[in-house]
């Protein structure tokens, strides 16, 4: 090197500089850079986006014929509130559980996770990152469809609105949770089509997506209630009825917190961070 | 904290690597690095030695032995490790659809004392590719944009894994002497590589790993002492091996012959040559195809190859 060999030194290796920068990163700043190239990444498939913004505004209306069989005034529901939780269910499941395995899959078949994990990100923030702008949007479609249903399908206001946020927070953080479990034994983004369809299915059928859970009989209302999904379907609606007592809302949390658990549990054991070779 | 100027950076005890099918990948592997030090990896492909970098950086637990990177097992305090190195995959890792500013901003945001995105970038060439999307980049240039990433804490520590694979003979160069830049101002470099210009124009030192061992290390002049050095020529026809003075008059210490071409082998190059090329001039003969090179980290190379194969050495 030449007479300039501290600045070309520095220059290169930055190292000089690092000190004076002082810019250690936080898990929040961390968070927030991932978060932000997912954000991009999502903008950039809009496949992705469709599904994820329009089936949940969309499939409600499929659901509709069905309820028009259904005695709901005997449960205390009406068309607008089925319809609201209809939706919110297909948001938990597009906007954030299927969305969440196609990009797990995806970073991970990238060796984008396998990179990510050189650097100074733990694993949860990996994991955490990845699934922030999913669960931003459904979370933010959450609420415009509450509020697009108070002021579109007269449903009134909710009757229990201190429900309604643990409802929505419980059923975005479990199907999260859930996907990054599928996307542990999903090899491909086209193998996540099929490996994501039974919790779809049990959800729709036995979560109260579909079919309220109230109109069924009452050992297999019971049966479901313990679905993954079905603790936040239930305390939404029940922030919507009023319908849910204490003890029914106590039943749903600890569910709601048993599948986190479980699931958080099984993904540090099983999740796969590089393709298999 | 680690002050000492001459303390080994990153000690490797017994290690051993088994993937889940049983394959035992890396096979009790024992070397050291100096801060400061270009050490090399040097073998064939499936000789062990991304098993080997990815143990050290931390991305899996070794089935035995000890690891230490500044001091830490860098797979169980990864916390205290990771802020100080810099990793460099085999292969890229970055989202296809991201592009090159995209890529470094997301990647600034995870590290440490980052340097600007843009200065990074500068050093490896890729100043007008920021708006290009990863997946727009050729080879080259995404080994590029891998080497610009781990460079963006001004790492104590880089770990180069095939660095330069895919690139053209100019990339190549540049890559080299930034390594060499980053070496002369401090940086400790450990690289994997099956390139043996790259390792004579880096290494250091070197290790070469042959089917999960170490076969031999030390600095390249180490490496090759005691390896023979080669001529090779073709005799025209009529004429013979046993034309030739007697071989061991010659220093030669091996040879072989096949058709018309002849192979020594040597421990005093000079003397054969001298021996072989003046036999020639007296006889009136041409010697076509006439090669001489004097023992060389190749020449070690195929050795080994060629002995562990043969069982000779253990």
């Amino acid at each position: 090197m030449n007479g300039t060999g501290m600045t070309a030194q520095s220059r290169t290796t930055g190292r000089a500089r690092g000190s004076e920068r002082g810019g250690g990163t936080t898990p929040g700043r961390r968070l927030w850079a991932l978060g932000r190239a997912e954000l991009t990444l999502l903008g950039r498939n809009r496949g992705v986006v469709f599904t994820a913004l329009a089936v949940p505004l969309l499939l409600p209306f499929t659901v509709r014929p069905a309820m028009d069989q259904v005695d709901l005034k005997k449960q205390g529901l009406t068309l607008g509130t089925t319809l609201l939780t209809a939706a919110i269910g297909f948001s938990f499941l597009f906007a954030v559980y299927t969305s969440l395995v196609n990009v797990y899959v995806a970073r991970r078949e990238e060796l984008v996770l396998k990179r990510l994990r050189t650097g100074e990100l733990s694993d949860t923030e990996i994991l955490a990152g990845t699934a922030l702008p999913a669960l931003v949007i459904g979370l933010a479609q959450a609420l415009v469809l509450c509020v697009g249903c108070v002021a579109l399908l007269h449903i009134g206001a909710p009757k229990a609105p201190y429900l309604l946020l643990p409802g929505l927070v419980a059923g975005y953080l479990v199907s999260a949770a859930l996907a990054a479990l599928t996307a542990s034994f999903t090899r491909t983004v086209e193998s996540g089509q099929v490996t994501a369809l039974p919790l779809m299915f049990v959800s729709m059928a036995g979560s109260g997506i579909t079919v309220p859970t109230e109109v069924m009989p009452h050992n297999l209302a019971s049966a479901c209630e313990l679905l993954p999904l079905s603790p936040a379907i239930r305390l939404v609606r029940g922030g919507w009825t009023g319908q849910l007592s204490a003890h029914d809302t106590l039943g749903a949390l600890l569910t709601a917190l048993a599948w986190t658990i479980l699931a958080v549990f099984a993904v540090r054991r099983r999740f796969r961070w590089e393709p298999r070779r | 904290m680690y002050n000492d100027e001459h303390e080994d950076v990153i000690e490797v005890t017994d290690l051993r690597r088994v993937y889940g099918g049983g394959f035992e990948a890396v096979r009790g592997i024992t070397f050291s690095v100096a801060r400061g030090e270009i050490f090399a990896l040097l073998g064939t492909n499936g000789a062990g030695k991304t098993s080997t970098v990815e143990l050290l950086e931390g991305l899996a637990a070794p089935a035995e032995g000890r690891i230490r990177v500044l001091g830490h097992d860098p797979h169980r305090e990864r916390a205290a490790v990771r802020h100080r190195t810099g990793v460099m995959l085999q292969e890229g890792g970055f989202p296809a659809e991201l592009t090159v500013a995209e890529t470094a901003r997301m990647w600034a945001g995870c590290t440490s004392g980052a340097r600007p995105e843009a200065e990074v970038l500068e050093l490896v060439g890729l100043t007008g590719k920021h708006g290009v999307r990863v997946k727009q980049l050729s080879g080259g240039e995404r080994r590029r944009l891998d080497l610009a990433l781990a460079l963006l804490g001004g790492p104590e520590v880089l770990f180069l894994d095939e660095p330069t694979t895919g690139l053209d003979a100019e990339g190549r160069r540049d890559t080299w002497e930034l390594v060499r830049a980053l070496r002369d101002a401090g940086t400790t470099v450990l690289l994997t590589t099956h390139y043996l210009e790259e390792v004579e124009a880096l290494a250091d030192r070197l290790a070469i790993l042959h089917k999960g061992r170490i076969a031999v290390s030390g600095t390249p002049a180490e490496v090759t002492a005691g390896r023979p050095s080669r001529m090779s020529f073709e005799l025209p026809d009529g004429y013979f091996l046993g034309d030739l003075p007697p071989l061991a008059d010659l220093g030669v210490c091996g040879h072989e012959s096949d058709g018309g071409v002849v192979r020594l082998r040597t421990t005093q190059l000079q003397r054969t040559a001298t021996g072989v090329l003046t036999w020639a001039e007296r006889t009136g003969v041409e010697l076509r195809g006439l090669d001489v090179r004097s023992a060389s980290l190749e020449e070690a190379f195929l050795g080994i190859a060629h002995e562990q194969a043969q069982g000779v050495a253990a």
